[in-house]
Parts: structure tokens; sequence; C-alpha cells
């Protein structure tokens, strides 16, 4: 007694791939073989134990960052891109590329803030609503800092300073890679009052700023400054009297 | 029945690697091809059975795909994509577990009835016992299984995927169930193949 319906059309069946006609069909079947009917048991609590026991495996944090980081290679314009900012040696070299390529990236018009940074603002602008899409807000997501700083140890050639403002009201959700003129930056994630603020940081061998002015676009605001050996830049839809805050405990 | 190594992407890899690939690609892969990455991911890990080989094939997979990315005219970015994983998982294989591949679809030799509900009576360490049954099948038959099962495609997709003809998907989904239910069925087994 070897139906032979249990192993072809029974799966169409399982798998809702048979037209109606064939589905109507292999019911009628159903209800005279015992053998299709014990066999579609058994096959739909194995359906239902691999749907139930959490074999799907997502990516790990940090591969999305490192698939953008191979993108960036890979994307024209490439003058700051092909040079590999992860080579320590030409860390100084792309640093003076940058910064040259910037220059006219903010000579170009709608460039709006008298700070030249190493990145358009439409790259921090694009990092930061990618960052609001599902699930790509954080690679390590924590409010102690001292999770959150060690966690760039070995993925970053610096280490970013991380501190938690929760008392002043922003709250360290988190931190990331991620890709900003073709160099790898850190992302600090706050948040305040639900709304995200993404502080980039990076490197830098100029010397301090001051807290620029707000920069504006497409309804996100900016702020840039460097200090200490760092750029900064703190970007995010809440007020500028918010962001300055938060520069400000930053600068601190 | 030799393996299907070369990557073929539907006929639409004009096999130029393109080094012109701009800011809008970038943009049309960021948003049709990148969301798909944990599928990537997962797909890998569960043809390579290994978390940190499947990393680096994914990566190299996903440059591959932004390379070729011209050469996607539309429609299942999904499918389009874990085509090119299973290529590039299958080349990755073949390279270091050349054995694994050498398994074929050989159990129509050995017909084996299907275990009875109660001997697949679903206990506790589930995932557990479920991974490793899944692992011991062979690569064509687990490939089957993820994309169905893990991942929801249509036999359509899976067809496209796995390049084997669609009219073939069901029997193979069959089959590979089949297997499953076995290597998931405890020592009895032998009693119940006696009858045959």
């Amino acid at each position: 007694m070897n139906c032979d319906l249990t192993r072809t059309v029974l799966h169409g069946y399982l798998d809702g791939e048979l037209d109606a006609t064939r589905a109507a069909e292999f019911e009628l079947h159903l209800e005279g073989c015992r053998e299709c009917t014990t066999s579609l048991g058994s096959e739909e609590s194995l359906r239902s134990s691999l749907g139930r026991s959490g074999l799907y495996e997502n990516a790990p944090a940090g591969l999305r960052s490192k698939v953008r980081a191979g993108l960036n290679t890979m994307t024209a314009p490439p003058a700051v891109v092909r040079i590999p900012a992860w080579q320590w040696l030409s860390v100084a070299a792309t640093i003076v590329v940058v910064a040259s390529v910037s220059w006219f990236a903010w000579l170009r018009p709608g460039s709006d803030s008298s700070a030249t940074t190493p990145f358009t603002v439409a790259e921090i602008i694009d990092a930061h609503v990618r960052s609001l899409q599902p699930g790509h807000l954080t690679d390590v997501a924590s409010t102690d800092q001292h999770t959150v700083k060690p966690w760039f140890n070995g993925k970053l050639a610096f280490v970013p300073p991380v501190k938690d403002f929760a008392d002043e009201g922003f709250a360290l959700v988190g931190g990331r890679l991620d890709v900003l003129g073709g160099q790898n930056v850190a992302a600090l994630v706050y948040s305040r009052r639900k709304h995200i603020i993404n502080v980039f940081v990076l490197p830098t061998k100029e010397p301090d700023t001051p807290i620029h002015p707000p920069g504006l676009r497409q309804g996100y605001q900016w702020r840039h400054w460097r200090r200490q050996g760092m750029e900064y830049c703190a970007v995010s839809d809440v007020s500028d009297s918010d962001l300055y805050e938060l520069a400000q405990l930053i600068y601190q | 029945m030799g393996m299907q190594v070369v990557p073929s992407m539907s006929g639409s890899d004009q096999g130029k690697g393109s080094d012109v690939l701009d800011v809008q690609d970038r943009a049309r892969f960021e948003q049709l091809v990148l969301p798909h990455l944990d599928a990537a991911f997962n797909l890998a890990r569960w043809l390579l059975r290994s978390r940190a080989d499947s990393e680096d094939v994914a990566q190299e997979a996903m440059l591959r795909a932004f390379r070729f990315f011209r050469g996607f005219h539309g429609g299942d970015a999904r499918a389009w994509l874990l085509q090119i994983v299973r290529n590039a998982c299958y080349t990755w294989l073949e390279k270091n577990r050349p054995v694994e591949l050498m398994t074929e679809f050989d159990e129509e030799l050995h017909p084996q009835p299907s275990a009875s509900p109660e001997a697949l009576a679903i206990e506790g360490n589930n995932r557990e016992r479920l991974t490793r049954a899944l692992e011991t099948l062979p690569p064509r038959f687990r490939e089957v299984l993820v994309l169905r099962e893990l991942e929801g495609c249509s036999y359509k997709e899976i067809a496209s995927i796995t390049a084997i003809p669609i009219g073939t998907v069901m029997s193979a989904l069959a089959r590979a169930r089949q297997r499953l239910q076995r290597a998931l069925t405890p020592a009895p087994a032998q009693e119940a193949s006696r009858e045959l």
C-alpha cells in the first residue's frame, strides 16, 4: 500500500501550490486514503515545529556595516573611497584627500554651514535616515557607556568617547559602525523623548573648534564640532536647542 | 550528475565586472537588495553550517551582487540575490568541503515509510534536534527545505534560486521532507524497514 500521491501531490497541497481543481481532487482523495491522511498530519506537525523553533538566523550585527564599507569602495565617485581608509599608513593621506574633496562638496550651492567636514551633508542625513530603518539603529544596544565604549575596540582605529546623559534627558541607546565619506566612523545613538539622535565620531588632525551653528535640511538638523582630536557631528529631527544641549554635554 | 557551480545569473549576467556603479545604483541597491541581507546570511548559514564562514560568503556574495547589479532588471530581488548567494556557497563548498557535495539524490533506491506523528512528537529541545537533523541532510535537500520552510519561498522562487526545473520542486521537497522525517525518527525506524 504505497500511495503515489503521498510523495508528490500531497506536498503541493501542503505548500498551497496546487491550483484549485487539483487541490479539490486531492481533498477528495484524502477522504479515502489513510496513508495520505497520516502523512499530511505528520508533515503538518513537522512544518509547524520548523516554524516554531527559531531556526532562522539573522545576519550578525556587524555584517551590514561591513557590506556597506565594501559597497563604498565600489561606488563612484571614487576619489574618496578608492583610498582604503582602514589602512593605517594612508590615514593621513586620506584626510587630506577627503578634506579637499569635501571642500568642493561644500562649495556646491545648498551648503549652508561654514564648517568643512570630511563628509557631505547628504551623507550625514542619509546615514541618519538609514539608521532609523528597522534593525539598523544599533550594532550594540546598551544604555551602559561601559558596554558601548569597549564594543568599539578592535572595530575602529580609534576609540570614541562614550557617555550616557540619561540624567540630562539624553539616554544612550547604543552604538554602531557606520561609514561616512568612505571612512569607518563610530555612531553613538541617543534618544530624546522618543526621537533619535545620531552622533557620528571620527578622528581628525584639525584643531578644536567651537560648536558650529546649526545646519538644516530635509527637516533634519545637525551640529558639527571638533574637540581633542575627534570630529563630531550630531544629527536628528529634534529641535536645535535640544541638539545644542547634547552637543554641549559631549563637548565638556 | 555534476554540480552546477558556475554562477549563472538567469542570463542577465553579462560577465562584465562593472566599475561604473554610481550613487544612484548604490541607492537602488540599498533599497532593493540590502534589505535581504538576513535572507542571504540565513541561506549561507544552513548551506555551510558555520556562522563565521557564512558571514564571509554572504558578504562576498553581496558585493558580487552589487557588481552585477546593472544586470538585475527588476522583479524578485530576494530570489536574484539568493541565487548569487547559493552559487557562492557551492563554490565555497566545492573548494573547502568537496566530499559534502558528492551525496546525490539516492534514496529512491531505499524508499522509507514516513514516520508516524507519534515518532515525531515534539519535545522541548526541539531547536537543537531539528538543527542537527537538518544539518545531516545533503546540501541539495537542506536548501529546498530552508528556502521553503524558513524563507517562505514559492516553488517558482525555489526553482529560480536552485536552478532546478519548476516541475520538480514539488518532488524535491517531498524527498527532502522524507529525509528530514527519517533523520528525526529515532532508532525504531529500523523495525519499520523490516516490513518492506
